[in-house]
């Protein structure tokens, strides 16, 4: 730790304490409230500590230290804190890997405490022990060691400051035992700034003034908005932004909900399963406007194709993203919240009527051709789009949609639609299997006072099942959709559809989920039929505790529109 | 397709441990060989640089440098072509005693480091290719060892970037610190 070239302010002193009180009065400090972990050999003190702290610190004791990760994404997401895991050294450590790196990619502000062997023990593989700043440095935006109990409150304020600030991401803090039993007066600064890391780049006034002028100039524009504009606390300055300029919008997977889905200018999703057209109007555009998103390659399908007759503004608060993937003719670097009213500011008062209008003669297209077959499919099995249709409308579109990976993470992309932001928890860059349970238990603890309904595969559910005992113990009440198609279903789509129908280890033979459900003191319902659904889903949602749903759905159902992997977006398939 | 060429990326850091690492993973991840990397203290006092010699293209470079200055504890990194700074290396060299390879030696601009009944140990400083040619003509006498260190450069420039950086950094922070007590008062 070098602490010297940090700025800090707002001293808090206090007494004397151990390694373990001052980790956790760091946690009251930065206004933690829950804490997601599962304890060890080298974390024990720490838990011993957490004993006298549990009128101030809620623990969830999770069933898998990879679910405590992504527990701590789910709450960090829906309610813009940092989500906090507590694990004990080597397999505990480990376990977690996976959510970090899912929330590297995925921007999410996190702080892991991990417990390690005791400073002596260090590089002798003691019982326990792996090196795991060395194999977190891939994975986190940051991470650090300590091995003094009086190095813990600066690690800590650092800790918190860099997951938080800028793009935020997971951070991780080792923290040897004897630290943690190791006592020092406990002293508190918190960091408001760092001398080598700028987290907010300034914005140039000569690109703002040249992104004005693109956009004024512009016949066919199109706002493309990510998480960003979530993470950045930014929707009403883009609210006012569209607004002015008049320009259509789309999202990608991550931005859904930062615009309302029934919102006049929003047209759609964009990508590999998006909405039919800001994919095949992409070449169409002569002015792409992103913001705050990072155009991943299921965004942009073949980047020398991605708006290739376009200029393009890109908004970015990480300057490393500028140009990564796609050239930027004006890069604006900084905050969206902040660049976003400076662009409003410097354009004229615009209409783009006939341009959206041309958006809506696609929406009908898609509407014919695909969406009116998912939702009112003419076959007996039901489909997974009409099972997410029938549970939006159950909740007039307004719960936290969690989902896992595959299939029905699309549907629900696709088909929930949006009325609020925050709405929508899912893993976008990493697309990890299993992130959605325990997701649903963060996301259910971050916003209490919403639904959380996690849309979830056979596959995926299996990946993290364990986490029904979570919500068992804990109590919450998360409302889980099982789209049961007994299939890996997006990989046996791509069998299908790029592979000759060789369905090579995609089928699954499942359990019985109704006695899964039961023996972990979950209400369950399963529904073949689609005259039940809707009355399976009034009961789910009535119900006062956790609940799982199944419903049984079409085997060999695909998601399209399909843009094929590498293709221009363009190329988007219908069928 | 662009072509390649030599870059010196100088990148100025907090003294970490690990980020030596951390910082040769961006280039591995991208596919770009490292043809030489020093690390030492820098003339300011608890910074540290690391000098890291790369062919590539100025694409592939540009987008490095982002991924490496958006590391925590770097503080600024900066892309020079050959033509912009001075740059050394050292090379050592132990070989066979014998009258030829003395004079070989003295001819060109040598120094001589140790003398033995039966090697000699010599060292010359200079670009790679210097090194290298000398190595090459004393082969044939018998190198039992050659060993030589990596790129270390200084700019040309008149201009101190890093320190010009720096202050920059430090007046933002005056004032931004300035900002928060006025709206403190105001409050
Ligand atoms: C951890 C992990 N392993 C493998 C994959 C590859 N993968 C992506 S989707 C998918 C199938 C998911 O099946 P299921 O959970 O049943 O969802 P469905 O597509 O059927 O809705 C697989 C195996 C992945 N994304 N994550
Ligand atoms: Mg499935």
């Amino acid at each position: 730790m070098n602490s010297s070239s940090d700025e800090t302010q707002q001293t808090v002193d206090g007494p004397r304490m151990t390694g373990s009180q001052a980790l956790l009065e760091s946690f009251l400090i930065e206004g933690v409230d829950t804490l997601f972990g599962y304890p060890g050999g080298a974390i024990i003190p720490v838990y011993d500590a957490l004993y006298d702290y549990r009128d101030r610190l809620r623990h969830i004791l999770v069933r898998h230290e990879q679910g405590a990760v992504h527990a701590a994404q789910g709450y960090a997401r829906v309610s813009g804190r940092v989500g906090v895991c507590l694990v004990t050294s080597g397999p505990g450590a480990t376990n977690t890997v996976t959510g970090l790196a899912d929330a590297l990619m995925d921007s999410t502000p996190l702080v892991l405490v991990t417990g390690q062997v005791g400073s002596s023990l260090l590089g002798t593989d003691a019982f326990q022990e792996t090196n795991f700043v060395g194999i977190t440095q891939a994975v986190t935006k940051w991470n650090c060691q300590v091995k003094r109990a009086e190095e813990i409150p600066a690690a800590m304020a650092k800790a918190f400051y860099v997951a938080r600030s800028g793009r935020p991401g997971p951070v991780v803090v080792d923290i040897t035992k004897d630290a943690q039993c190791g006592s020092a007066p406990f002293h508190y600064e918190k960091i408001t700034s760092i001398r080598s890391y700028v987290p907010v780049p300034e914005p140039d006034p000569a690109r703002l003034d040249e992104a004005a002028r693109l956009i004024d100039e512009a016949r066919r524009p199109l706002a493309m908005v990510g998480q960003g504009v979530i993470l950045g606390n930014a929707e009403a300055e883009l609210k006012a932004f569209l607004e002015k300029s008049g320009v259509p919008v789309a999202s990608t997977l991550l931005g859904l909900s930062a615009v309302p889905t029934d919102a006049p200018q929003y047209v759609g999703m964009l990508g590999m399963h998006g909405n039919y057209g800001p994919n095949i109007r992409n070449r169409d555009c002569d002015l792409l406007i992103a913001i705050g998103m990072r155009f991943d390659d299921r965004v942009t399908g073949s980047p020398a194709h991605f708006g290739e007759n376009a200029r393009i503004i890109h908004l970015e608060i990480d300057p490393a993203e500028i140009g990564k993937i796609i050239h930027a003719d004006v890069p604006v670097t900084g905050d969206v919240r902040q660049t976003l009213p400076q662009l409003t500011e410097r354009i004229h008062k615009r209409r783009h009527d006939a341009w959206i209008a041309g958006f809506r003669d696609c929406d009908r297209i898609e509407q014919e051709r695909v969406i009116r077959p998912a939702l009112h499919p003419s076959g007996p099995r039901i489909h997974m789009g009409e099972a997410v249709d029938t549970v939006a409308r159950a909740y007039a579109n307004d719960a936290v949609v969690v989902t896992d990976v595959g299939q029905q993470q699309m549907f629900a992309a696709r088909y929930f639609g949006f009325r609020r932001t925050r709405s929508l928890v899912t893993s976008g860059g990493l697309g990890t299997m299993g992130f959605g349970l325990p997701a649903a238990i963060g996301a259910k603890l971050g916003a209490p006072d919403r639904d959380v309904v996690l849309f979830v595969g056979d596959g995926g559910l299996q990946m993290t099942i364990q986490e029904l005992g979570t919500i068992f113990q804990s109590k919450i009440p998360v409302k889980i959709v099982l789209l049961n198609n007994s299939f890996l279903g997006m990989v046996r789509q791509w069998q299908e559809l790029f592979y000759d129908s060789r369905y090579s280890f995609t089928e699954l033979v499942n359990p019985d989920f109704g006695m899964i459900a039961r023996a972990n003191g979950l209400a369950y319902r399963c529904v073949e039929h689609r005259e039940e659904l809707s009355d399976a889903v009034a009961e789910m949602k009535a119900a006062k505790g956790a609940y799982l749903l199944e419903v049984r759905v079409d085997r060999q159902e695909n998601v399209f529109p399909m843009v094929p992997a590498g293709a221009p977006v363009a190329e988007i398939r219908l069928e | 397709m662009e072509t390649e060429q030599e870059y010196i990326i100088t990148v100025f850091s907090e003294n970490k441990v690990g980020l030596l690492s951390q910082i040769t993973t961006v280039f591995t991840c991208r596919n770009v060989n490292i043809e030489s990397l020093t690390t030492s203290e820098s003339a300011l006092q608890g910074i540290h640089k690391f000098t890291i010699v790369v062919r590539t293209t100025p694409e592939t470079v540009q987008k490095v440098v982002r991924q490496i200055e958006k590391k925590i504890d770097v503080l600024k990194t900066f892309v020079y072509t050959p033509e912009e700074v001075v740059q050394q290396e050292i090379a050592l060299y132990k070989v066979t005693r014998s009258n030829s390879v003395e004079q070989l030696v003295r001819r060109h601009n040598v120094r001589i480091l140790e003398i033995d009944t039966d090697y000699i140990v010599v060292e010359k400083t200079g670009h790679k290719e210097e090194t290298q040619q000398l190595f090459r003509l004393l082969q044939p006498y018998g190198v039992q060892q050659f060993v030589r260190s990596g790129t270390v450069a200084v700019i040309k420039s008149r201009r101190e970037l890093l320190n010009e950086y720096l202050e920059e950094l430090e007046k933002l922070r005056r004032e931004s610190e300035a900002a928060a007590s006025e709206t403190e008062k105001s409050n």
